[in-house]
């Protein structure tokens, strides 16, 4: 009893000792700015820019909070316009990389496993690339002069059709979206389909289950975990990317990113660009909300 | 039956093969054209060096390269003891409050993190944006990444050394450093390696919270592709790939599972 007593307040002690700092430092620089971003949303903008202040020394500044923002928001449909097209952007990217990774991460886990490491090693260094030379390396590869321009305008000039601008273009802002994020879907599906066990497609098999039925009704309903974990990696990126439509899409490729980041550095109206991030950050939220469910409803059935 | 299996092996390998192509191909490019004797990036003319010569002549592009080690290192320092810390937290004492903070900045859109700093830097701690707040803030996205790594690390260990330690009158800090510190001082490493190669890579946070006032390699690299296409892109594009590869392959060497990412 002596001793349990004795030990109390040094455990005590070591809790806030590991705790406190991380847990203050991100107080102060996440919580504190989430919070300002929530309440800079309500707020004016400031004559030259950044936010007007609550209590002016004008009184006749608008000054004080306001919905005005939001309501700003809904009356011009093209800004939910641009929020649908950041969402369907968003879900065929996640589409394309679950149809590029899941046939890469079947193979990967279906390997000896000495050769697993390497092979997911593989699929991980493109990222020891930053994301801009990722993106760069499309815009050399998708210029007009390059290899790939000329053969797809030659087979087009064989139909007839004029030539097409692959740069620049809505085909150049997926095409670099899936490559930037393929990593993200590989990597959870492989660590699902490597944990099956083997012993169940054999038992398919032996009650008469062919290849397609094995996949079908055994491997792909097993792993909709790992489908759903990595559809979540991919889509919640693309939804803020900006870096991406404006060097590698045309004027009409704009996505939310791009317009959040028009209204803080550009046009300097930061509540209504805080408005766009919290409006951003309820998407995002609402998508893992609904991965969760749809990720928690599985596990009850199994 | 066995030349079908075969055949079906096969389809899977050209599929595999196809997307390690797509992975690769891009990249392998970038390094090609940084050796060709042409301002172009459109066919090989020749061998040449002349881009990296370039380079090194480049006073913005040197002055942004000695920025990015910098920060690097001050950022990836402080986000590895932060980040071990919360990784031990939330291990050990599961603190929900905690692990929300650390994995949101992870998981969030990198946009919303930049202009959320933006603005406090600004509006609340009237900072000048420069050199610290970009290394505020890549502290602040890298300490989830070592507290993943970390906290994984001492899933993996059998709880009932900590046990016997306690038994034999160890105090919690002795516990720690003879203990718990050594068991995880390869994901501890791993976890600095990565936090510095993102710092070096990072564009998106940087671009919000560097101002005018300090230029880092990706921002410089942003800057010159958003006006044209040059190999000198090329050059520093492959010497920044070679640096953070190298970094990449020690940190999997010290803790293989650094791989498994969520582990």
């Amino acid at each position: 009893m002596d001793k349990t007593n004795k030990m109390f307040y040094p455990a005590r002690l070591a809790k806030w000792a590991v705790s406190g700092p991380p847990f203050i430092f991100l107080l102060v620089f996440f919580a504190a700015p989430a919070l300002i971003m929530v309440l800079a949303s309500f707020r004016y903008p400031g004559e030259f820019g950044g936010l007007a202040p609550v209590y002016p020394s004008d009184p006749n500044a608008l000054h004080g909070l306001t919905l005005e923002t939001y309501g700003f928001f809904f009356s011009d449909f093209i800004y939910t316009e641009i929020f649908i097209k950041s969402f369907m952007v968003a879900f065929a990217t996640t589409l394309i990389c679950l149809a590029v990774a899941y046939p890469l991460a079947l193979l990967i886990s279906r390997s000896e496993k000495k050769r697993r490491d390497l092979m997911v090693l593989l699929v991980v260094l493109p990222f020891a690339s930053s994301f801009l030379i990722r993106i760069y390396a499309w815009m050399i590869l998708l210029g007009p002069q390059a290899a790939l321009s000329l053969l797809v305008n030659s087979i087009l000039n064989l139909f007839g059709a004029g030539p097409v601008q692959l740069l620049f273009s809505p085909f150049a802002v997926l095409v670099a979206l899936v490559y930037v994020h393929l990593p993200f879907m590989v990597l959870p599906l492989y660590t699902n389909l490597e944990k099956h066990d083997p012993a169940l497609l054999d038992a398919a098999q032996d009650l008469g289950a062919n290849a397609w039925q094995r996949f079908w009704r055994v491997t792909f309903p097993l792993s909709l975990p790992g489908i759903f974990s990595g559809s979540v990696l991919v889509f919640i990126p693309v939804l803020g990317m900006f870096a991406i439509p404006e060097l590698l899409g045309g004027t009409g490729d704009m996505l939310i990113g791009n317009l959040i980041k028009e209204q803080f550095l550009v046009t300097r109206d930061w509540p209504f660009g805080s408005t766009l991030s919290i409006m951003l950050t309820l998407m995002v939220l609402a998508c893992v909300w609904l991965a969760a469910k749809l990720g928690g409803r599985r596990r009850r059935h199994e | 039956m066995n030349s079908k299996r075969s055949r079906r092996g096969l389809a899977l390998w050209a599929g595999a093969l196809a997307a390690y192509a797509f992975l690769y191909l891009p990249l392998l490019i970038v390094i090609v054209y940084s050796f060709n004797d042409s301002r172009l990036n459109a066919e090989w003319v020749g061998f040449t060096w002349h881009w990296y010569a370039v380079l090194l002549h480049d006073q913005d592009m040197l002055g942004a390269a000695g920025n990015s080690l910098l920060i690097a290192t001050v950022a990836s320092l402080s986000a590895t003891v932060l980040g071990t810390m919360a990784g031990i937290a939330m291990h050990r004492y599961g603190m929900k409050v905690l692990t929300f903070m650390v994995m949101t900045p992870v998981a969030m859109p990198e946009i919303l993190l930049g202009v959320s700093l933006l603005l406090f830097f600004i509006q609340v701690l009237n900072l000048t944006l420069g050199m610290i707040s970009v290394m505020l803030a890549h502290i602040t996205f890298s300490i989830g990444f070592v507290a993943v790594v970390v906290r994984a690390s001492l899933g993996g260990l059998d709880e009932s050394i900590f046990e016997a330690a306690r038994d034999l009158g160890a105090t919690p800090w002795k516990i720690f450093r003879y203990i718990t510190f050594p068991l995880i001082l390869p994901a501890v490493v791993a976890g600095a390696l990565m936090a510095f190669t993102l710092s070096l890579d990072d564009f998106v946070i940087t671009f919000f919270t560097a101002g005018v006032g300090v230029s880092t390699l990706p921002l410089r690299i942003y800057s010159m592709i958003k006006i044209a296409v040059t190999p000198e892109v090329n050059a520093v594009s492959t010497l920044l790939m070679l640096l953070t590869l190298t970094i990449m392959i020690v940190a999997s060497r010290i803790a293989p599972n650094i791989l498994r990412w969520r582990a």
